[in-house]
């Protein structure tokens, strides 16, 4: 572990075209400049075909820039040898829990990285009860990913990658399929893995309610990266994220139009919690 | 209805039949195979059915599960039972209908050969039944292990059959999701003869397959995301290991193939 990069993940004029798309009228991702700190929760936000998933997929080494470079660890992922190393720092989680899972059982599919690794058989047992442990799967590990529902799918596809042990989760709208109770339990999931493991997270995500508890958040369009700054600052900005075809979470779309009628309340709020305080206080004054 | 989607006819059970190693399983099952083939006395092959009643008894696995895959051969049976009652001749003379008779040589053999068949399917169905479609699919490659050295992808094919193995209910469930979808707007599965409700299947299988594609395309980048890529050496999280227990199953096999082989049974 020496030589280690002071960001876990680095962008630098990174560019990327799809293949046969060259001459169109823009990129899907062009002059990214971004450096994800250890352990940093960062929400990516934008509209569709924005070229999240692309930056994603870059991260990942699924994809090789064609402009710039990307750095994981300070490796590149261009580095055919270390494309192995890339990919255990890098977890990539995807949006439709049905087409990850690969093996007939979970305890399986939580292995199926390891076995990719070639650990010895004993190592992987250990490895797969201590994550089904700590993410609470262990009552399904014999169950067939067919009989789960879509919140434990996502769970076990976040242990199967966390089973590498990562220095970094990538989420591409991992619960743009769930329903409420799934959402919640995956993004519980997820924020504790970043607490208590310090593992970085990448989060691209739809729901406004679900960036609001980044440590950071950077908005794309048009495959430019647009703004970047805490939530309270980006999300805040109701003007920026309506021209951009996005939405704020409901306690800032809500602050937006009490002040509209004349409502005297404090700018960045951003958790509904802190819009019934200000709203409260107010009622007190009068 | 999608709950009840089994695989393969598995039947999860603890019994040392469960437990024995797949590869010995196939191993034996050939063995036994051989032998019934070799056996020439009546003694010797009730001997092997009671053995393979006495072992289906052991998997507890339910007896109609056994009668069930039974079935098919039912056909088969009753065929070779007419053939051999009526067209082999030699002993008394049973039964006498017209010019046809009914001979007893006749009835011997055509019970021996059912007692062979019927003894040949247990024992297929006491490795069918007692061990997952994965562990077969794995034994089996195991066996196609030599083929790698003729340029075929033995590892790539067992792993493309655990993946089929995967996906088989997924894709039932978007089938039965699908047809519901076509029922709703009026499309009729039942009624009609064979060619149109062949027909009718068409609007079903065009989304299903594009659906497949798909998702093939999301899963392929999945294990790539994870580390997965052909060729390359890959560990098991279950190696299967061998027990004692699959030694002497093994021997007992081989000890009753070479008894029948070389005392005539
Ligand atoms: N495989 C592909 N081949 C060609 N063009 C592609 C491909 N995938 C994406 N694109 C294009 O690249 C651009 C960025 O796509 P990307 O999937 O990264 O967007 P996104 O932000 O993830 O969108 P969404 O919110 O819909 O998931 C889009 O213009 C899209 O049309
Ligand atoms: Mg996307």
């Amino acid at each position: 572990m020496v030589n280690r990069s002071e960001f876990m993940i680095e962008a630098r004029e990174l560019a990327y075209y799809y293949p046969g798309e060259e001459k169109n009228s823009f990129p899907a991702l062009s002059g990214i400049n971004l450096a994800v700190s250890r352990g940093e929760y960062l929400a990516l936000i934008g509209p569709n075909g924005s070229g999240k998933t692309t930056l994603l997929k870059l991260f990942n080494a699924l994809l090789a820039p064609c402009e710039g470079e990307v750095l994981v660890e300070g490796i590149s992922t261009v580095d055919e040898n270390k494309i192995a190393e890339v990919r255990r720092y890098c977890g990539m989680i995807f949006q439709n829990p049905d087409n990850q899972l690969v093996a007939t059982t979970v305890e399986e599919d939580i292995a199926f990285g390891l076995e990719n690794m070639a650990l010895p058989s004993a190592e992987i047992q250990n490895k797969v009860i201590a994550v089904a442990h700590l993410l609470g799967l262990e009552h399904l590990l014999h169950q067939p990913p067919h009989l789960l529902s879509g919140g434990e799918k996502q769970r076990v596809a976040i242990a199967g990658v966390l089973a590498m042990q990562p220095h970094c989760i990538l989420m591409d709208e991992p619960t743009a399929m769930l329903d409420f109770t799934g959402r919640r339990d995956v993004i519980e999931t997820v924020r504790g893995l970043n607490r208590d493991q310090g593992i970085a997270v990448i989060h691209v995500t739809h729901f406004p309610e679900e960036a609001v508890y980044a440590d950071r958040i950077i908005i794309l369009n048009q495959g430019r990266l647009v703004m970047q700054g805490p939530p309270e600052i980006v999300l805040s900005d109701v003007s920026l994220l309506h021209s951009l075809g996005l939405q704020g979470p409901a306690a800032v779309e809500l602050a937006a139009l009490l002040r509209e009628d004349g409502f005297d309340l404090p700018p960045q709020l951003i958790h509904c919690r802190e819009l019934v305080h200000s709203l409260c206080s107010l009622e007190r004054k009068s | 209805m999608s709950r009840s989607i089994t695989l393969g006819q598995y039947f999860p059970g603890q019994s040392l039949v469960h437990q024995l190693n797949p590869r010995m399983k196939l191993i034996s099952l050939l063995f036994v195979l051989a032998l019934l083939f070799s056996l020439r006395s009546y003694s010797g092959l009730v001997a092997l059915f009671f053995i393979a009643l006495f072992l289906i008894a052991k998997t507890r696995v339910p007896f109609r599960y056994f009668l069930r895959g039974l079935r098919p051969v039912l056909f088969i049976a009753i065929f070779a039972l007419v053939i051999y009652f009526f067209f082999t001749s030699g002993g008394i003379v049973l039964l006498r209908v017209g010019f046809i008779t009914v001979e007893s040589e006749g009835v011997r053999e055509g019970i021996f050969i059912i007692l062979r068949l019927v003894t040949l399917v247990l024992f297929s169905l006491l490795l069918t039944l007692t061990t997952t479609p994965l562990s077969l699919t794995y034994g089996l490659s195991y066996f196609l292990k030599p083929l790698r050295y003729i340029g075929l992808p033995t590892d790539e094919v067992a792993m493309i059959m655990a993946i089929a193995l995967r996906f088989i209910p997924t894709l039932m469930e978007e089938s039965q999701r699908l047809m519901r979808a076509q029922v709703s707007r009026g499309a009729d599965f039942e009624s009609g003869s064979i060619f149109r409700r062949a027909k009718s299947l068409v609007p079903l299988i065009v989304p299903l397959f594009v659906s497949a594609f798909r998702r093939a395309d999301e899963l392929a980048l999945a294990m790539e995301a994870r580390g997965y890529r052909i060729g390359a050496i890959r560990t098991r999280m279950h190696e299967d290991t061998f027990f004692p227990r699959d030694w002497v199953v093994l021997a007992v096999a081989l000890v009753m193939l070479a008894a029948s082989l070389t005392l005539g049974l």
